[in-house]
């Protein structure tokens, strides 16, 4: 894949907001008559034109993440064209209902599969589980075919400028790995998008921020500031951490620190107050039936958001209308108390916990079907409390020539917080949050954080992309960063075989932590023969802590918490022009791109060629 | 002026020929454009991308049906095309089963089992209302208290009532605020769509 870059050319920088649940789509026009070269970049979002309901098509800010692949007898083809050519599948709102009543036809979070490195991210297996005639379709697909669907609805509105030829910035999670950001870039490649570039969603809000403010964020933070970003959205929940620092009189921001991916979000939320409602009616001798504990959950969600916005609000009454056409003596009512959802939302995935307090270590069992690595605890607070411990020493290194307020070495201690995600939307939701990260200030004696205002919690990660690709065209500032992991290469150390043991493994850096897009990095100290033809693989590690390790560093030990397994990577030289099993030697380089994604490369020591080792390895 | 509905003219004068001329213009224009309105739109809407796509190309509504001329009949047919109508009503019922509702007899059944539906047809409602038009009041006055209407002030938007004499300015109690639509965003329909299926039947396999 090779990434053109596009100077100028390009007349829209175009953020799109690829959500688990729902995507965005916001554009700058950066050739516009009142766009001033010094002026912040106008950032409009573009509604979606969809199919709500077979034949009508309506648009929306939001195009729901879902890929219903309907039956030949279940719509006709004229109900469901689109404005454009015909889709092979429908997508987006309809999607989303239709799947509601089939789920068996339903793709959802493909997005989560991506990053699932225990599955084949290329072999069409979604909808999981279904019957044999329903066609499957890859996670990689799925994505393509929500951006697919963007592009079409862009080339319907500029016919003339189509979004292949434009800037386009794809937000991918900050936790996701190497592989997935590759696939993520994969699917947008095959979709026709030229001009690409990957960001990380917190980052995206933070630009955001910046484009809210109008120029009044450098009055908003200081040199010495850590901002803590929390992305609360529909499926996952994301952590980063950026420092403020300053360079030649000017604020610098540095990404500094991300979070392991966690897949919690608003939707577990909903189904946790349907589920408690659903035992209410059983104790009162109600069972529901599955219909009508999705019109439940519908409900909660709806009688939720009305009881975080006013904590006055004693309860919300929710019914849930028959199947049938007699709507009356056949709907169910029941009602969601203030303490309900305090109970099961406030105190279930906000609980007020010490900084100490972290979710128990997710082992999973060999034995578990295939699914979804949904997090197990559902605190959220654990999961910040877990991330700011094991970042204590983020930003120790930037802030060594700054005055900056003492930090401990339990925990790093934010200053200011940036909220991003619909789930933060609510009040009572945000102010707990708020009391709980300064409640651990508190009790180390720091001083207390404040909120950053101003960001769409909706809208802001597809605005702070678009404002990013305009701003990388010009002045204005960028988030310095680098990729928040190292990487490394697990290698079996030769030692004399012990029978029942393995042989211990090393890792070897082959990336380290904070490497800039666009660098490179040859690893000494990795050399073997690559027999051409057969393919060689690799264990991969990530480490999110491990600052200081250059390429070439060979750990022997390491906490069990500071590496993370990712997927095998693999190294293969093709069999053209070779003897296969002609054995050549080589050496290892990475190289972050320009568009984000790392690419580990094999290099002949003699003749200096090269290959690239397969961060996606496909199963058998 | 006198309208007498029951006289019929004696002779065609110029004015009335015009006035057939362009009903049978208007006519012709309608039936040229077919029944696909959908696709028209669509088309249109492609050619002309300059237009940001926040211009929503949904048809503003016309606050009140027009007591205009019988010469003109060819475009309030043009106004009366059912589709609209029937895909409000298809709206109305699938997010607010405002049509089950008001097709069942109440009579038997308890104010708890009413109000139990109602909530349901009233949520829908509003979410529809609330998607599809933007509405506003026409007069901002708080209800009950007096408003003054000064010279010119359109009829169409303050009725009238009670002891209608004498000129403008006129001094009254503003006794319903009245409602406006500012925008109308209904979502698209396709051209083969069955407006008259408003809700089909479900069968579950």
């Amino acid at each position: 894949m090779t990434t053109e870059h596009n100077s100028g050319a390009s007349r829209y920088a175009v953020g799109i907001d690829l959500g688990t649940t729902h995507c965005v789509l916001s554009y700058a026009d950066l050739q516009s008559d009142a766009a001033q070269p010094d002026d912040a970049p106008r950032i409009e979002v573009m509604p979606i034109p969809q199919l709500t309901a077979p034949g009508t098509i309506d648009e929306k800010w939001q195009l729901p993440s879902f890929l219903y692949q309907a039956h030949e007898s279940e719509l006709s083809v004229d109900e469901i064209r689109l404005p454009w050519a015909q889709a092979p599948v429908i997508v987006g709102t309809l999607a989303r209902e239709l799947g509601s009543k089939t789920p068996i036809r339903l793709v959802a979070s493909a997005k989560s599969w991506l990053c699932h490195g225990d599955v084949d991210r290329h072999s069409a297996f979604l909808p999981l589980n279904s019957p044999q005639e329903v066609p499957r379709v890859s996670p990689l697909d799925a994505t393509g075919l929500y951006l697919e669907h963007l592009r079409e609805a862009w080339d319907y509105w500029y016919p003339d400028t189509p979004l292949s030829e434009q800037d386009v910035t794809l937000t991918v999670p900050a936790s996701f790995d190497p592989a997935a950001r590759e696939l993520t870039a994969k699917a947008a490649s095959k979709v026709g998008f030229k001009h690409l570039t990957l960001l990380e969603e917190p980052q995206a809000a933070v630009y955001s921020w910046i484009e809210a403010s109008n120029g009044s964020w450098r009055d908003q933070v200081g040199v010495g500031d850590i901002i803590l970003v929390v992305d609360i959205g529909g499926g996952t929940s994301d952590f980063s951490l950026v420092a403020v620092t300053e360079d030649d009189g000017n604020l610098v921001l540095n990404r500094v620190a991300v979070g392991d991916h966690i897949l919690l979000g608003g939707d577990n939320m909903d189904l946790a107050l349907a589920y408690r409602l659903k035992a209410k009616l059983a104790e009162q001798g109600t069972q529901l039936q599955p219909w009508q504990v999705l019109g439940i959950t519908q409900g909660c969600r709806d009688a939720k958001e009305a009881l975080l916005a006013d904590p006055e609000l004693a309860s919300v009454a929710i019914s849930v209308p028959s199947r049938g056409s007699k709507l009356l003596g056949g709907t169910l009512r029941t009602e969601l108390t203030q303490e309900e959802v305090q109970q099961t939302l406030v105190d279930g995935f906000f609980p007020r916990v010490s900084i100490a307090e972290h979710p128990a270590q997710q082992t999973r069992s060999a034995l578990t079907r295939m699914g979804l690595p949904y997090a197990q605890d559902a605190g959220i607070s654990r999961h910040l409390a877990a991330f700011l411990s094991r970042q204590h020493a983020a930003a120790n290194e930037l802030f060594e020539a700054v005055d900056t307020p003492e930090q401990g070495d339990d925990f790093i201690r934010p200053t200011r917080v940036l909220f991003n995600g619909g789930v933060l939307k609510a009040p009572l939701l945000a102010d707990r949050m708020m009391g709980i990260i300064n409640s651990w200030l508190n009790d180390a004696g720091a001083p207390e954080a404040t909120l950053l205002p101003g960001l769409d919690l909706d809208l802001a990660v597809a605005r702070g992309s678009a404002y990013y690709g305009a701003v990388r065209r010009g002045q204005g500032v960028r988030i310095r960063g680098g990729i928040a992991s190292a990487f490394y290469v697990g290698i079996e150390s030769s030692m004399p075989a012990i029978p029942g043991m393995e042989a211990p493994l090393q890792a070897l850096c082959v990336a380290p932590f904070g490497m800039e897009e666009g660098t490179e990095v040859t690893v000494p100290g990795l050399e073997f023969g690559l027999v051409v033809g057969a393919p060689v693989r690799f264990r991969f590690f990530g480490s999110t802590t491990r600052r200081d390790d250059a390429a070439g560093m060979l750990l022997e030990y390491w906490e069990p918490q500071e590496l993370e397994e990712l997927p095998e990577v693999q190294a293969e030289l093709p069999v053209e022009g070779r003897t296969p099993g002609e054995v050549v030697a080589v050496t290892v380089a990475s190289r972050v791109t320009e568009l984000g994604t790392l690419r580990l490369e094999a290099i002949a020591l003699e003749g200096g060629q090269r290959w690239q080792v397969e961060l996606d390895v496909r199963e058998g | 002026m006198n309208f007498n509905l029951t006289m019929m003219p004696t002779t065609l004068d110029a004015g009335h020929l015009g006035l057939a001329v362009l009903a049978l213009i208007l006519l012709l224009l309608w039936l040229a454009k077919g029944t696909g309105g959908a696709t028209d739109s669509r088309t249109e809407q492609a050619a002309a991308p300059a237009v940001a796509p926040k211009a929503e190309s949904a048809p503003r509504s016309e606050p009140q049906a027009q007591t205009k001329p019988v010469a003109q009949a060819a475009v309030q047919l043009k106004q009366i095309t059912p589709d609209t109508a029937l895909q409000l009503l298809s709206l109305l019922q699938q997010e607010a089963r405002f049509v089950d509702f008001v097709r069942e007899d109440l009579g038997s059944f308890s104010d708890a089992d009413i109000g139990a539906a109602a909530r349901v047809v009233h949520e829908g409602s509003q979410k529809a209302l609330n998607s599809y038009f933007t509405l506003e009041p026409v007069r901002t006055e708080d209800e009950e208290t007096r408003v003054t209407l000064a010279e010119g002030f359109n009829a169409q938007e303050v009725r009238l009532t009670g002891n209608v004499v004498g000129t403008a300015p006129f001094t009254g109690t503003l006794v319903h605020r009245g409602w406006k639509v500012t925008e109308v965003k209904l979502p698209k329909l396709a051209s083969g769509h069955d407006t008259r299926v408003i809700a089909p039947a479900e069968v579950e396999l």
